[in-house]
């Protein structure tokens, strides 16, 4: 009688989780895709208004927030190259950056958000309908763009808690660490999509 | 090389318990076998519902005015009859029961690539269909039709969020089986199985997983900017707002249209198994059909406009949406000339799973040509939106893959289940079923011609004799339903055995006992010849 091996696979293929984790990014950013759509046609329609809601922005938080991305992908790609070196302490110290500087980002998401809200600019308020068709679609792109990314920093975020653990607990080590580094292909993937939200909510006026 | 009967030397997959007790058997098993029969099963719970919901349509449709029920139920029996057929079983369909099930075993590999997620697909399938099902209770039904059109589908009281979710969860199970099936085929296939060895099942299969990696998110995200527009009201499709709501309508087929493929193509995979076999020969034009597969699934993504010929759009947008919905037509018409040629001067002998492919073919053909009638700009504006649209799909959709997926029932039941169900009571069941569709649907041709309008509870007094005539053949045809339902449950307790060869096909599924072993293969097979060589 055979073994129920395959009942408990232990059965491991990087390559092939590498394969699945870019078939999934790919996945992610086609659901963006769709709203850099609905973006463009609606640009295309309300040129002059949404080069003006644009002003609205504040530049300054947002570059701030490009730079905190940018720098917690960095940190993410250097900690698959700490464990490669069996440097653990290293490893757990940039997953921690990364995450700090993750939920840096958030803090900054909150207050840019709660100014704009509280300058009654938000999806549905009376504001919004007075200054017409153009600056309510911004808005409502705006918002549902930067919640849905805000959503996968959640989601990145608890990923690599996770990675953290499995590091902590020696289930990813020098020689076995592609979750890792799927971990941190999703993080890039997080950034690479706010590289794109910078430029249409904040720089393009 | 028939295989004799063996004697049991070895353990199923059906009697491995992995040491779990009842339904937990089941429901935390990551054997990819087991996990296709949870698809089968609560999709053929799902169907039941679906096909009640379709019968008391065509009850209503009996004879004009009120029959059973009033506009608003009716309203709501046929969205979710759409949503539960289309988004909980057409799509999932073959690729979630038999892609699971045979695609490891017709590769040469002992499970998909990675079963955790595997099984994860499924419950995330359940979740799905729950909230579907919770949008029946509440402020009333969905009756929006299964394409939630702006920008009825965020100003109606009805319960409509939990469908949309509902569709949004479903979605991400595809997308998971899709993106396991690539990487499985990429990675998992035997030594010696090159691409151009692959059967064609998987073919199909692969096909289709990339269309469901690449189209679904982007009805994902519009499904959510439904939900936005209802929650936040943002205003992203509603033209008071600035909104636009054939925006929608495009990014919804998008999608919609590609999913049509998803449908099919896993369909014709299965009818070019099963037709070799029961032809005894090898397939014809085995490369024209690889390639035809990957044409269907990359120029169906660009024909999504032939659902809004009338919605408004520019008059060079509709002829390029014209002539490519013809385009897509020739990889499809390639693929029903090499199942003709197959059968030619072939040994044919006729079992229950060839009928079911042979009655494919011939619904398909019908549903393919009318489909060139709506693909083709004028006749499209005097016949959209009526019955003649609903016949053509329901040809397609359920003709096609429905046809297909009862056939690769018939023809995989007894390596599934290792035994073998009663094959007059099947057969008696598919002249049923066969006859009752084509008189369900054939009339709605003539009706859809004469201008009876599709979705009214009620018509005019003309239309009168191609209803009654219609709502017959759904009553034979549900009979012939539960024929099938019932010898199928039954043959799986109590039929005989089953064989391990018992058609004598040539791909890796018939190699090894049935029902097969929990891994599969005693040792990974080394494959040194082409697929489907009969000796």
């Amino acid at each position: 009688m055979s073994e129920p091996a395959t009942l408990h696979h232990n059965h491991r293929d990087d390559t092939a989780s590498k394969l699945g984790m870019w078939l999934f990014i790919f996945t992610e950013l086609l659901l963006f895709g769709g709203l850099f759509v609905v973006y463009s046609v609606y640009r295309y329609l309300h040129s002059q208004a949404f080069h003006l809601a644009a002003r609205e922005l504040d530049v300054f938080t947002g570059t701030l927030n490009t730079v905190i991305l940018l720098v917690s992908s960095m940190t993410v790609a250097m900690s698959t190259t700490a464990i490669r070196k069996k440097d653990k302490r290293t490893t757990l110290l940039l997953i921690a950056v990364t995450l700090v500087l993750a939920a840096v980002f958030l803090v900054n998401k909150y207050f840019e958000w709660g100014g704009k809200i509280s300058h009654g600019l938000y999806p549905g308020s009376s504001i919004l309908d007075e200054l017409g068709k153009g600056d309510t679609l911004f808005f409502g792109l705006y918002f549902f763009m930067t919640g849905l990314h805000a959503l996968h920093i959640i989601v990145g975020m608890v990923v690599l808690g996770f990675m953290f653990v499995f590091v902590w607990k020696d289930k990813i080590t020098h020689d076995n660490f592609q979750q890792l580094e799927n971990g941190g292909l999703y993080w890039h993937l997080v950034d690479v999509i706010w590289i794109f939200l910078f430029p249409l909510f904040y720089l393009i006026t | 090389m028939t295989a004799s009967p063996e004697k049991k030397s070895y353990k199923s997959f059906l009697e491995e318990d992995g040491g779990r007790k009842g339904i937990f058997k089941w429901i935390l098993s990551t054997d990819h076998k087991r996990i296709g029969l949870l698809y089968l099963y609560s999709m053929m719970a799902w169907f039941i519902i679906g096909v009640t919901l379709g019968l008391l349509m065509k009850l209503e449709l009996i004879a004009p005015g009120e029959t059973l029920m009033g506009p608003q139920s009716y309203n709501a029996t046929f969205t979710v009859h759409g949503v539960i057929m289309i988004f909980l079983i057409v799509i999932p369909g073959l690729p979630a029961v038999f892609g699971n099930f045979m695609l490891p075993i017709q590769i040469g590999a002992r499970d998909v690539a990675f079963p955790r997620l595997n099984l994860l697909s499924w419950y995330i399938y359940v979740l799905g269909s729950i909230l579907v099902i919770a949008s029946l209770f509440g402020n009333g039904a969905p009756d929006t039709g299964w394409t939630f059109y702006a920008p009825y589908s965020f100003r109606t009281g009805t319960n409509m969020l939990p469908a949309a979710l509902g569709a949004f969860v479903l979605g991400f199970s595809s997308i998971l089986t899709g993106l396991n099936f690539i990487v499985t085929i990429h990675r998992m296939r035997a030594p010696g199985m090159t691409w151009l060895k692959m059967p064609l099942f998987p073919w199909t299969l692969y096909g289709t997983a990339w269309i469901q990696l690449l189209a679904t998110p982007i009805v994902g995200i519009t499904l959510l900017m439904v939900a936005g527009e209802r929650i936040l009201n943002i205003g992203f499709f509603d033209p008071a707002k600035g909104g636009d709501p054939i925006l929608y309508q495009h990014l919804f087929w998008i999608y919609s249209h590609p999913a049509v493929y998803i449908m099919i193509l896993p369909a014709m995979g299965a009818v070019s198994e099963i037709i070799p076999t029961f032809a005894r020969k090898t397939i014809f034009g085995y490369r024209a059909i690889v390639i035809s597969t990957l044409a269907i699934a990359f120029v169906g993504y660009f024909v999504w406009g032939h659902h809004m010929f009338t919605a408004g759009m520019s008059g060079t947008a509709l002829f390029a949406f014209s002539i490519l919905t013809f385009l897509v037509a020739i990889p499809s018409a390639v693929k029903v000339f090499n199942w003709i040629a197959t059968m030619h001067k072939g040994s044919i002998f006729t079992e229950v799973p060839f009928q079911w492919a042979a009655s494919f073919i011939f619904v398909f053909m019908v549903g393919g040509l009318t489909g060139l009638v709506l693909g083709a700009l004028a006749t499209n504006v005097h016949v959209h939106d009526t019955h003649f649209v609903v016949a053509h799909f329901h040809f397609i959709v359920f003709g096609g893959t429905g046809f297909a997926f009862f056939g690769a029932l018939h023809y995989w039941f007894p390596k599934i289940f290792g035994r073998m169900y009663d094959r007059s009571w099947a057969q008696t069941g598919w002249i049923f079923f066969f006859l009752g569709f084509l008189t369900l649907y054939g009339p709605m041709f003539y009706l859809g011609i004469k201008g009876m309008p599709r979705r009214y509870f009620d018509y005019l007094e003309e239309f009168h004799g191609g209803n009654i005539i219609s709502s017959l053949g759904a009553l034979v045809m549900v009979t012939g339903f539960v024929i099938i339902l019932i010898n199928l449950v039954k043959s799986a307790r109590h039929g005989e055995k089953a064989p391990a060869n018992p058609w004598g096909g040539t791909n890796l599924e018939w190699r090894i006992p049935s029902p097969p072993p929990v891994e599969n293969f005693e040792e990974i097979p080394v494959i040194d010849k082409a697929t489907y060589k009969f000796d």
